[in-house]
């Protein structure tokens, strides 16, 4: 075990070099001159000259790097072109809209993906099963955003029930109204990513159905579903473990696009704002932040699944 | 043939074949034909109901809504295929990469692959599109690498499994060069998986491109696309809710063919599948919609 989660562990800090190396580069080596957008077309020369300068464009590339990995380590992810705040402060800020509407999602997801696709596997030869099996299907072909319109239409302007639109003004000093305000968006991304988790579901527990454990405990004496319930969920869940590591990773990118829908000042909404303005330290420390967010999370779940699976622990 | 006749001959594949052949009529069709100029504004038909001769109504300019979607069907299909032939190209490459090479460049291209797999494709664009600005081409290259990696990674094993097959070794012993060896077994043992693999990436496709031409970093607001449709009416979503509802459906169903299509190709190449549970899609992360 310690010696998978040290590979493990290499693989991580591998990954967070290879991810930063590539938002660095791409943002600089491809064409387009930041010093001229920053200035904008209007700058003249001299003026962008002295903005290379001020922004550290005019030392080598390596070191430009290194600087901004050597920030990394102290907290500091750069500093705002626009604004000038730092990033790491506008990061902390708008995630406490992201990581609650994240984790709403998240849960959303596993009430709507483990219970339904449990139940989708059981029926699989009646009606009702075989319609879970068919609309999981279908709402997994849905586009995030265009569920959040409809489910804005019903629940806002039809029947009234929650907001349609924007975050209270004091955030979390007014739980109600924040919490109120994620709901419809945590719903939209909650449904669309748990009829995936229920495809998954469904296709393990069948898999679990014909396992020779769950039919010897059939044959003595349980009853198929309690022999499932109590002999093969187990062993789903474990299979389910990894897949929720990606599912997680769908629920941050659509949480980017939910969050326009829905102006939700989280982190989202600001880098979709940022790509457009073309800040780019900012851009290059939030896309570090996201994606780094979504190899930890790959990480942790990895060395969950294996201190949990024994088998996994036997193979290696 | 048989595996064609096959996936006729299973309810799913029949539904994703019409509408994908359905899809690419209509894309030809908008090429000479609409029933209005679908960038026409008018503005004396603004918000027109369902019904002669705006039979899916039209919207705040007075743009024929069918046609709008007619027209889109080409974009989407540009971005499905342009994504798949990236993909592809990039996966098959990775994947030779990963298991015809020397033993050190395998496991390196094995780690940078398992590494690249977590970028989601929504951050792949955001950074091509910091630098470029949003166009197809942001959305194409995106989804094509993104899924690109995703394809070595499945492709990969099938290819190494072959490699130890008799008949290459066969093929080796009877004097076949490398790339004859490649070209004449390799590729096509590897073909089944390869395209089962590519319908799902051509869904994620059309997902992506709705999402991203949402967000603004695909197709330009000028050019006639089902996302662009989207971001359009979205602020009208309150008062004319049905505008909205069309693009979606036009989405959803294209996606879900799709999906559908590669299921059923998967069935249809393994007919041994369909007495045994389906097995999960590949869930690719961060797939934008």
């Amino acid at each position: 075990m310690t010696r998978y989660a040290l590979t493990r562990l290499g693989l991580l800090v591998l990954g967070l070099v290879v991810a930063s190396a590539l938002i660095f580069v791409s943002l600089r080596v491809l064409p387009g001159d930041v010093a001229q957008l920053v200035g904008g077309t209007q700058a003249s020369p001299d003026q962008v000259a002295a903005l290379r300068e001020s922004l550290g464009l005019n030392i080598p590339l390596w070191q430009q790097y290194v600087e901004w990995i050597g920030g990394l380590f102290r907290g500091d992810l750069g500093t705002s072109l626009l604004t000038g705040t730092p990033v790491v402060t506008e990061l902390v800020a708008k995630a406490q809209v992201t990581l609650p509407l994240a984790a709403m999602s998240l849960i959303v997801a596993l009430v709507v993906g483990i219970p339904f696709g449990v139940l989708s596997a059981l029926g699989r030869r009646h009606a009702g099963g075989t319609a879970l099996s068919v609309g999981a299907q279908a709402l997994a072909a849905v586009p995030v955003v265009w569920a959040g319109m409809m489910l804005v239409v019903v629940f806002a302007v039809w029947l009234g029930w929650l907001p349609p639109q924007g975050f209270p003004r004091a955030g979390w000093n007014d739980p109600g109204a924040a919490f109120r305000a994620l709901i419809l968006p945590a719903v939209t991304i909650g449904v669309v990513e748990g009829a995936m988790l229920l495809r998954f579901v469904r296709s393990a527990t069948l898999q679990a159905i014909g396992q020779d454990y769950v039919r010897t405990a059939a044959a003595k004496g349980l009853t198929r579903t309690r022999a499932l319930l109590r002999h093969g969920l187990p062993n789903v869940g474990l299979s389910i473990i990894t897949v929720l590591g990606l599912q997680i990773a769908g629920i941050i990118v659509g949480a980017v696009v939910i969050e326009q829908l829905f102006t939700l000042p989280g982190v989202g909404r600001m880098l979709v704002a940022d790509v457009a303005a073309r800040d780019l330290p900012k851009v290059q420390g939030e896309l570090l932040a996201v994606t780094g967010f979504v190899l930890v999370v790959g990480f942790v779940v990895d060395l969950l699944h294996r201190l949990i699976d024994p088998r996994q622990r036997e193979a290696s | 043939m048989s595996t064609l006749k096959r996936l006729w001959g299973l309810g799913t594949g029949r539904f994703g074949i019409l509408i994908v052949v359905l899809l690419v009529v209509v894309a030809i069709v908008s090429l000479f034909w609409t029933p209005f100029d679908p960038g026409a504004v008018d503005v004396r038909a603004r918000w027109a109901d369902p019904s002669w001769p705006h039979v899916l109504g039209t919207d705040n300019n007075g743009r024929d809504i069918a046609s709008l979607l007619m027209a889109g069907t080409r974009t989407t299909i540009l971005v499905a295929v342009g994504a798949g032939i990236v993909a592809s190209v990039l996966g098959i490459a990775l994947a030779a990469l990963g298991s015809l090479t020397a033993r050190w460049i395998r496991e390196s291209v094995a780690v940078l692959v398992d590494i690249l797999i977590a970028f989601p494709v929504l951050i792949i664009a955001m950074m091509i599109s910091a630098v470029w600005g949003g166009s197809l081409a942001v959305v194409i290259w995106a989804v094509g690498i993104g899924f690109g990696v995703n394809i070595a990674r499945v492709t990969r094993p099938e290819l190494r499994r072959v490699l130890q097959s008799d008949f290459v070794l066969a093929g080796r012993a009877s004097g076949l060069t490398a790339w004859q060896n490649l070209t004449r077994h390799l590729l096509p043992n590897v073909a089944p998986v390869f395209i089962v693999q590519l319908s799902w990436g051509m869904a994620v496709a059309v997902l992506a491109e709705a999402g991203l031409s949402y967000l603004g970093f695909g197709a330009p607001i000028t050019q006639p696309s089902w996302g662009v449709l989207l971001n359009d009416l979205q602020a009208y979503i309150a008062v004319h809710p049905l505008t909205v509802v069309w693009p979606g459906l036009a989405i959803t169903l294209t996606v879900l063919a799709l999906n559908l299509l590669g299921d059923a190709l998967r069935e249809a190449g393994d007919p041994t599948l369909a007495d045994r549970a389906p097995a999960a899609r590949t869930h690719v992360p961060g797939v934008v919609a």
